[in-house]
């Protein structure tokens, strides 16, 4: 008799995850809570490191899904629970679902900035965070104050949610100091006049082409990094925003004013990923991320059989990262499928 | 023919070098006041005062008001010590005079009374005679002390019938000094009882009693017993005696010299002083403080309590750990039964303890501030939350206050942080250069929107001219007709920022603006029992894990009535709150400013 799998969660891990194991011949229904397939993804308008569009990796991920997955939308989750013979979801639709091996998904919410009031952000009008400038570069149009005046000085703020533990978030984001970097050459791009600053506490360049792009950043579109945290700003009559901060490189305080500031803010558990986490048993971190058995050797593994993990719901990841991980919970879960 | 007897000698002696110990230390410390404090000794000592500090000592030393006032049991065994001991002493001298023949009796007479003299010519009974009466009443007493004996041992068992969940660890001299006190007086009852046996007469209704049915058991031997026993008692005592000025009993004296400090006008400075020591003194371990402090109970930290911080003063044991893991929240001091300010001996002691600063302040800025009739002062923890700026801006518009803000450009610390850390010195240049700025302005009013500024600037800057925190300010210009609201109904808790509250005595202001903007509800802990938000300028050295932990636990209080707002009235307590809260923090002023029609 086939096995039922449910991955919770449509986003890059949970789409890659659902596809794999339908090409290894299961049963998989992939659960969306919200009303399309894609995640954080959908948000995004281009990736880092090559800048290409990032609907061309969300189109390969949802054509690999087609005719090949039972995918539902808009199907929130009211409980979950383990049964003699695997789990049982009760969906908020009504609807019950037994299932033989669960696979969370659930993926990652972006801290929220107002969360660090100091940098303004819902008080001043020219504070926006990384996601909504992102959503700026999608709509095509050109990049404006609230004021709607072309910016000539744009600071990117680094590590606004991460590495903080003022806000109790002890860990790097990972990919915040690259989307900074490719966010500001994208300003660069389309005012190849302003100047762009951005103020990092470490500028981590972890992967392959990333280093490169900060080169790039730095000779090709001439971006200023200063390595210091802004510590405090204010919003000028004319709305341009003073930002204090030390250049620590050289032991300064400086004062200074840019008519756009953007918040490169990291990854924070979701709500949603805790709740399931604690029905279901799963050990969460200090970091309140979902702990797997081994970081190691068994990362996609729960202490309770049959319960998978995959993606950002273990913390901060990447597309690239999650693709790979997705793909080889797939084959521990098909792997798992056959034991039983 | 004075009556004598060799075991007599260790009471004696050990009451000699208790007495020679409490005048030396009570003249050391009193030589030791600065000059104006001892010229206030001089003058209370002949003035109204000393009948007051006489009083105090009586309600606080003997009766244990504060203690009762905390929990009735816990009362009333602190009083069955003092008091009755005290009541033991005063009539069995007086009861000794019955016997005596010298004008002067050595001070052993009527301590062992029961063992020179044994009237026969009196019955238990008959107490409508004058040594009958004594001997009930000596022998009422005597259970009066041993009842708080029970209680006391009870304690040891179950604290929470006490009011208390955690009781002192204490170190060995105490242990000693409290084993002696609990057998003093079983060994004076038994003492007493053989002899009063053995001689058919001379005890009261329970002495008398008892002794029978000894003498029932022991026959002749009674007498032996008898004897061993009363060298026993005056072993205990001399003991006693002995061990107390190395013990938490040394707080009886001390206590005593300090409510008559305290009733002369004298009080701590920023080094110490003979006060503080007389007040380090004064800390009788009873643990009331330990209790109260959320570094404990919420963040399982349980060896820095002010008890135990004043201990290793004393002892010249102070270390980082004790010293620096403290909120400064002022909990303790508020609940401490004998009123020690435990924070500012904390200070004093962190002064000490601090290396030198090396900043000369050279990096402030020396631009003479415009006039104007009222400063606004946001302070730097303020600038951390612009949207109370922003608030207090609108709401000042609106209400037409000519003002200058003072710090808008930029901010110099009040000075309170490097306070907290007992760096004096190196605040005193950012008072003085504060001080400077805001007498140059001209104001006749004050306002700040930090709780801290608003307690050093009235503690420490010594101005002239009206000092206020912006919930004064605000219900000012409320109550004048400045501010027009809109009724806003939303349920508010109220959190009292401790440098507010404790600190700066204002807790009726936020109150009542509030009420103007929004329905408040209750709040278990508040007032002058409200938490730490844990976000306290006070300590550096705990990790932030157990800051949430404080913060966790304040905010559970808080929410209690399910509250849709938290309402505070500090900038640093609505950004430790902010962290964790699941419902939304504002600051007053946000609330104000939100209640003014558009």
């Amino acid at each position: 008799m086939a096995k039922t799998i449910v991955v919770i969660g449509g986003g890059v891990a949970g789409m890659t995850a659902a596809s794999r194991l339908a090409d290894l011949g299961e049963k998989v229904i992939l659960l969306e809570r919200e009303d399309q397939t894609g995640g954080h993804l959908r948000q995004w308008d281009r990736l880092f490191p090559n800048r290409r569009p990032g609907y061309e990796v969300l189109d390969f991920l949802m054509e690999n899904l087609e005719h090949k997955v039972d995918v539902r939308c808009n199907q929130g989750i009211s409980s979950v629970s383990q049964q003699p013979s695997g789990f049982s979801l009760e969906l908020e639709a009504g609807e019950s679902l037994p299932c033989d091996a669960l696979l969370l998904a659930t993926g990652f919410d972006l801290f929220d900035a107002h969360k660090k009031e100091e940098y303004g952000y819902g008080i001043y009008d020219n504070v926006i965070t990384s996601a909504d400038l992102e959503m700026m570069f999608r709509s095509g149009q050109k990049i404006t104050t609230r004021q709607g005046d072309a910016p000539s000085r744009v600071g990117f703020v680094h590590c606004v949610g991460s590495r903080d533990e003022k806000v109790g978030n002890l860990y790097c984001s990972k990919v915040c100091c690259v989307t900074g970097v490719k966010q500001a050459i994208e300003i660069k791009e389309q005012f190849p006049g302003a100047e762009v600053f951005g103020f990092y506490t470490d500028l981590r360049m972890y992967d392959r082409h990333f280093e490169e792009m900060y080169y790039e950043a730095q000779q090709k579109w001439d971006i200023n990094f200063l390595r210091g945290r802004v510590s405090e700003c204010a919003e000028n009559q004319d709305h341009t925003i003073v930002l204090k901060i030390e250049d620590t490189l050289t032991s300064r305080p400086l004062k200074m004013t840019v008519d756009l500031m953007v918040l490169l803010v990291g990854f924070v558990p979701s709500p949603e990923t805790l709740r399931l986490a604690a029905m279901l048993g799963i050990v969460v971190g200090e970091d309140r991320f979902l702990e797997p058995v081994d970081e190691h050797t068994r990362s996609n593994f729960t202490i309770q059989p049959g319960v998978f993990l995959a993606g950002a719901s273990k913390g901060p990841f990447s597309i690239s990262n999650a693709i790979a991980d997705a793909g080889e919970a797939a084959l521990q879960i098909h792997e798992y499928l056959r034991t039983l | 023919m004075i009556s004598f007897n060799l075991f007599v000698l260790p009471f004696s002696l050990g009451l000699i070098y208790l007495l020679y110990m409490i005048i030396r230390w009570w003249s050391i410390w009193i030589r030791g006041l600065p000059a104006e404090d001892q010229k206030k000794f001089r003058t209370g000592i002949f003035s109204r005062n000393f009948f007051s500090a006489l009083k105090e000592v009586f309600l606080e030393s003997l009766i244990h008001r504060k203690m009762f006032r905390r929990n009735a049991l816990l009362g009333y065994m602190h009083m069955s010590f003092a008091f009755g001991w005290f009541l033991l002493i005063l009539c069995g001298n007086i009861e000794s005079r019955i016997y005596s023949t010298t004008h002067v009796n050595p001070p052993y007479y009527p301590i062992f009374l029961k063992f020179f003299i044994h009237d026969r010519t009196v019955l238990w009974f008959e107490i409508n005679t004058v040594p009958g009466f004594f001997r009930f009443l000596m022998d009422f007493l005597l259970l009066f002390v041993l009842s708080g004996l029970v209680l006391a041992m009870v304690k040891r068992g179950r604290p929470k019938w006490f009011g208390m969940k955690r009781t002192t660890h204490h170190q060995l001299t105490d242990k000693v000094a409290l084993i002696c006190l609990w057998l003093i007086f079983p060994v004076r009852l038994i003492a007493e009882s053989f002899t009063d046996g053995y001689y058919g007469a001379g005890g009261g209704f329970l002495t008398q009693h008892l002794g029978n049915l000894m003498v029932l058991i022991f026959h002749e031997s009674s007498r032996h017993i008898a004897y061993a026993l009363w060298w026993a008692y005056s072993l205990l005592l001399g003991i006693f005696f002995v061990t107390l000025p190395f013990s938490r009993f040394w707080h009886i004296p001390s206590e005593v010299l300090l409510i008559f400090f305290r009733q002369f006008g004298i009080t701590a400075k920023k080094s110490t002083t003979s006060f503080t020591e007389v007040e380090i003194g004064a800390c009788s371990r009873c643990g009331v403080c330990i209790d109260v402090c959320q570094l404990g109970y919420a963040a399982h930290i349980h060896d820095i309590q002010a008890v135990y911080f004043l201990r290793s003063v004393r002892d010249e044991q102070v270390n980082r750990d004790i010293l620096l893991r403290c909120l400064v929240c002022g909990r303790c001091q508020e609940a401490c039964p004998v009123g020690i300010n435990a924070d500012s001996i904390r200070l004093i002691e962190r002064n000490m303890f601090s290396g030198s600063h090396a900043s000369d302040f050279t990096y402030l800025p020396a631009d003479p501030p415009q006039k104007a009739p009222v400063l606004y002062f946001a302070g730097c923890m303020t600038h951390l939350t612009p949207a109370i700026i922003r608030a207090m801006k609108g709401i000042l518009k609106q209400a037409g206050v000519d003002y200058l803000f003072l710090d808008e450009k930029g901010t110099v610390c009040c000075g309170r942080p490097i306070m907290l850390s007992g760096k004096y010195e190196q605040a005193e240049k950012l008072v003085h250069f504060n001080r400077e700025l805001i007498l140059q302005s001209g104001a006749h009013t004050l306002v700040t929107s930090c709780p801290i500024c608003f307690r050093v600037f009235r503690e420490e800057y010594k101005l002239p001219i009206r000092v206020m925190h912006h919930s004064q300010f605000l219900l000012e210009l409320i109550k004048a007709g400045k501010i027009p609201l809109q009724a806003f109904h939303r349920k508010v808790a109220y959190h009292d920022p401790c440098d507010l509250g404790r600190g700066g005595q204002e807790y009726d202001a936020p109150r009542e603006l509030l009420a103007k903007v929004a329905e408040l509800v209750e709040v278990p802990q508040d007032g002058e029992d409200s938490l730490c938000c844990g976000g306290s300028l006070g300590i550096y050295t705990i990790s932030s894990r157990k800051r949430d932990l404080i913060t966790h636990d304040a905010l559970r209080n808080l929410t209690a009535s399910q509250p849709e707002v938290l309402a505070t009235a500090c900038p640093l307590c609505k950004k430790t709150f902010s962290k964790h809260a699941e419902i939304e923090v504002l600051d007053i002023a946000e609330m104000v400013y939100d209640a003014m029609p558009e």
